[in-house]
């Protein structure tokens, strides 16, 4: 195979429809044909037992979800004392403008928002598990900071995004062109390694150049240019002939991606821009893109004001569109093997405040949808009575399901990414 | 024979004055480099790299608000205190909602002095300072996000500035009374008590001598003990004869790479600077900086040039500015090898096609949204380290940005909205060929297109690239008006040639 022939070049890798002339020259041999194996099922695990081809697909609710009133301690009297306006009625105390908590476990008295039923449906049918009280010591209460805490699973927040490193720790040195897709005008700072950076756009119509939209004449010149591949009399070593194969990638990526997101979805997806995200990540599931972790947020959950009507709505769109991307995937037969995490930077404190609405807090439950997750309630409901500040004392560390997703799910070693050992949390089944 | 050899100054012609003004500044309009050109290799280096006597506009400290996360009072502490022993919920929530007020106002200030820089590195008429400024931001990384406080950022990014071609170990002295360092390396917890490690390790391993490059893991624990004590109060360093000062330093002795004293931060400073590594290691860095970025260790050629320059820099004691003005003379730094060699950083790509394209500055937000998009969020360094920089720069998605935030320059039109809308402001291309005219104001397309590709690429054109801009000129009718010139200028800087300099 010779990299000065662009023809070659071209032909081949338009031909497989995947992205991979840049590891071509760049990485050492081994690295290569691994890649090319991957063209077919992404070959990254070194741990024995785990199956290549698994996805994580990450969903961030940005504010600080407030997981009192979404997994509701309906058994506690702390609760109502501490939220008479806000608190969610146990199941049978509903009204007409307060709707009762949907039941998960009457022994420990909790139940789900009512709002919240398209998660509720998933827990139903056992694809789903919350782990409760999840946090990290010393928690931050600013919305940055926490975040960062959580991106980087360093309670400095400083370094590194966590999924970053996975790939990082697995790929020897060499970027995967397409390992970690973000949705998102920014991609997250959880996605960001040394080396490997995740491909980010926020609508797949403008992951593209631009320019052509001046003029229509512009679009062959420019596909020209940047269709080339490395051209002759360029050295494939040298910075240039890398830009070269990089942006062939960014071509037939970028067609890849356009083409697999204007396929109809198999089914129906709820409004929402949280479930126009995960209907892309289908798509592109769906389309068997080597992509191994997708990241998707929404935001809007900083209620510290008028909270009540605000967050059923939040619930029910994030609740609705985790079902239909389940849908989506049992349809399309991957549901084995994507697992998807919802988490939020704190829960809110325990007390309502003055203004309808709550203020940023600590620990907070932790969601799951998959065929392997370990269905129901994890762990403990925080205690309501022993707070510290007012705000709810964690049970689980977070870091110790990012273990177990690194472990067992993703089939990576967990303690040279996250730096130390962390207990796995039982997520999976 | 060293291999800091000079240009022949008979060489230094436009295209060897234009990588200067690349590579030591952000680029400039074909004016500009010609003007540079004029002054001939020695009158051009020195006007680049002896700033001093060009006005530039003045850093004041009054620019920004200093006092928006300044300490409480001790009025302030004392009602907290209070409130936190009797629980009271109401006093606790006041203080938390004020707290939480100025982090808003001060993130707000933070977006201001990043506007503020962007614009210094756009209109500076002294491309180097804020070149080098950028190089110490990196090299000396700290992040506003660990640190919630603006203005410290400020003073570190102008404490950067003075030192922008001065001298190595004084900025190193100066760093480590830094409060935005201080903070960021905790070294404000760094205690006779309970010595924190985190700035001492550091400055070893990142800022001056490279990991393992002659310490050990001893040396850290007792230069960690040098700097207990080194920590500031609002906006200063804290006063050495203070009995703060004295109660939080270790004053016994120790002893660091073999020496042993009374060493405090300072002493600790100086018994790195004596070594050896300590120039090579700066200099293997500004090289990558300034001459080849290439993956992997320099050959033997390029091993040598940094070790001259090590020498260099060590018998003018740390003086930069003797450093730079050989390295921008000599040969090696014009040869072909090392031109349209680097990846620019997402700084350079910006600042560098509104400098020499003279397109409008559009929204300076919006060009600072963009480098962050690109992975270069200035004072938000993703680590310790600084930027990985070169290859690490560009991936599809990055590139998709780097190509439509010069499209955004050049018309106007914000790639991040659609359908899109433009801001109103034209671009005037068609001063770029003033001078190629005839005197009856004709340009052959021939010209133009391999001009515009000459002055935009770092090096020769691809003979292809040209062939197929002028077939595209031609299919269009052969006419150079502006929108035209526009429609080239977005094409050659959506090259994979364009992200080099």
């Amino acid at each position: 195979m010779s990299d000065h022939d662009p023809t070659y070049t071209r032909r081949l890798f338009l031909e497989r429809g995947l992205t991979l002339a840049s590891l071509a020259a760049t990485a050492p041999l081994f690295i290569q044909r691994s890649a090319l194996g991957m063209m077919q099922s992404p070959a990254l695990s070194s741990q024995p037992g785990v199956p290549d081809d698994r996805i994580l697909v990450v969903i961030q609710l940005g504010g600080g979800n407030d997981g009192l009133n979404t997994v509701v301690p309906y058994g506690a009297g702390a609760y109502y004392d501490a939220r008479p306006d806000l608190a969610v009625p146990a199941p049978g105390r509903g009204t007409q403008q307060r709707p009762a908590a949907l039941p998960l476990d009457d022994r420990q008295g909790i139940g789900l928002h009512p709002d919240f039923r398209g998660f509720k449906t998933l827990m139903d049918e056992g694809v789903a598990g919350i782990v409760q009280g999840v946090g990290y010591p010393n928690p931050n209460r600013s919305h940055f900071t926490s975040m960062d805490i959580w991106h980087t699973a360093d309670t400095e927040a400083k370094g590194y995004g966590w999924i970053g490193r996975y790939f990082d720790n697995t790929c020897a040195g060499t970027p995967l062109p397409e390992g970690a897709v973000a949705i998102g005008r920014k991609a997250p700072l959880a996605m960001q390694g040394a080396v490997q950076k995740p491909v980010t756009f926020e609508t797949a119509e403008l992951f593209r150049w631009m320019g052509e939209d001046l003029h229509p004449a512009l679009e062959a010149p420019y596909q020209a240019i940047n269709r080339s591949g490395t051209l002759p009399s360029v050295n494939p070593d040298s910075q240039l002939g890398f830009l070269m194969r990089t942006a062939l990638d960014a071509q037939v990526s970028s067609d890849r991606i356009r083409a697999a997101v204007a396929k109809p979805a198999l089914v129906e997806y709820p409004r929402g821009n949280l479930a126009e995200q995960l209907r892309i990540v289908a798509a592109m599931i769906r389309d068997e893109m080597a992509t191994r972790v997708y990241y998707v947020s929404m935001s809007g959950f900083d209620t510290h004001a008028n909270q009540f009507g605000r967050h059923s709505n939040l619930l029910r769109q994030a609740g609705d569109a985790l079902n239909a991307f389940y849908r989506d995937l049992k349809a399309q037969a991957s549901s084995g093997r994507v697992l998807t995490m919802v988490f939020s930077e704190f829960g809110r404190r325990v007390s309502q405040n003055a203004s309808g609405g709550t203020d940023h807090g600590t620990a907070a439950p932790l969601y799951l949808v998959g065929d392997m997750v370990r269905p129901g309630l994890l762990g403990d409901h925080p205690s309501l009575t022993q707070l510290d500040q007012g705000d709810l004392v964690f049970n689980v560390d977070f870091r110790s399901i990012y273990a177990a997703i690194i472990e067992d799910w993703m089939g990576a070693p967990a303690r040279p990414i996250l730096g130390r050992d962390y207990r796995k949390a039982k997520i999976l089944s | 024979m060293s291999s800091l050899q000079p240009l022949n100054p008979d060489d230094f012609d436009y295209w060897k004055a234009q990588h200067l003004l690349n590579r030591a500044g952000f680029g400039g309009t074909p004016a500009q480099v010609r003007g540079l050109a004029g002054m001939g290799l020695q009158g051009a280096v020195e006007y680049i790299v002896d700033y001093g006597g060009i006005e530039a506009e003045p850093v004041r400290a009054d620019l920004f608000d200093g006092d928006i996360m300044s300490p409480m009072s001790r009025d302030q502490r004392d009602v907290l205190r209070q409130a936190r022993r009797d629980r009271d919920e109401v006093t606790l929530s006041e203080f938390r909602r004020r707290r939480q007020e100025r982090q808003r106002a001060d993130r707000r200030q933070m977006i201001e002095i990043q506007r503020w820089w962007m614009t210094r590195l756009i209109e500076s008429p002294r491309p180097l300072e804020e070149k080098m400024t950028l190089f110490w931001h990196g090299h000396f990384a700290t992040n506003y996000r660990a640190i919630e406080d603006s203005y410290h950022m400020f003073m570190q990014n102008q404490l950067f500035r003075v030192y922008a071609v001065g001298n190595f170990k004084g900025l190193t002295h100066a760093v480590i009374r830094d409060p935005a360092m201080l903070r960021y390396l905790n070294n404000d917890q760094n205690r006779k008590q309970e010595p924190n490690e985190n700035l001492a390790r550091e400055l070893m391993e990142l800022f001056t001598l490279g990991e393992g490059h002659g310490y050990s893991e001893d040396d850290i624990k007792e230069g960690a003990r040098a700097l207990t004590g080194y920590t500031y109060r609002d906006d200063s360093f804290i006063d050495r004869k203070s009995r703060q000062y004295r109660r939080l330093h270790d004053d016994g002795i120790k002893r660091i790479m073999g020496e042993s004293g009374k060493w405090d931060g300072d002493d600790f400073v100086e018994i790195i600077f004596s070594r050896r590594a300590c120039s090579e290691f700066i200099c293997l860095k500004l090289y990558r900086y300034f001459v080849n970025d290439r993956p992997g260790d320099p050959d033997r050629d390029r091993q040598q040039f940094i070790m001259d320059m090590a020498t260099q820099l060590r018998r003018n004691k740390y003086a930069l500015r003797p450093v730079l003005k050989a390295l921008f003379m000599s040969e090696h730094f014009y040869d072909p090898s090392n031109v349209a060699s680097q990846v620019k950083s997402p700084v350079q790509l910006i600042v560098q096609a509104v400098r020499s394209l003279h397109t409008p500055t559009r929204q300076l937000s919006a060009l600072a949204s963009a480098a962050d998009l690109m992975g270069q969020n200035i004072f938000y360094p993703p680590s310790v380290k600084g930027w990985a920089g070169g290859r690490t720069w560009i991936n599809t998605s990055t590139l998709f940005v780097r190509q439509n935030a010069i499209v955004y320059l050049l018309t106007g039109r914000r790639p991040d909205r659609y359908p899109w809308q433009d801001d109103g402001t034209r671009y005037d291309a068609t001063h770029l060929l003033e001078h190629l005219r005839e005197p009856n104001g004709a340009v052959s397309v021939q010209d133009a297109v391999s001009y515009l590709l000459r002055i935009n690429l770092a090096g020769e054109p691809h003979p292809q690239r040209v062939a197929s801009l002028v077939a595209f000129v031609e299919s269009r009718g052969g006419r150079l008006d502006n929108p035209m010139l526009i429609a080239l200028l977005s094409l050659i800087t959506a090259m994979p040639e364009y992200q080099l300099c």
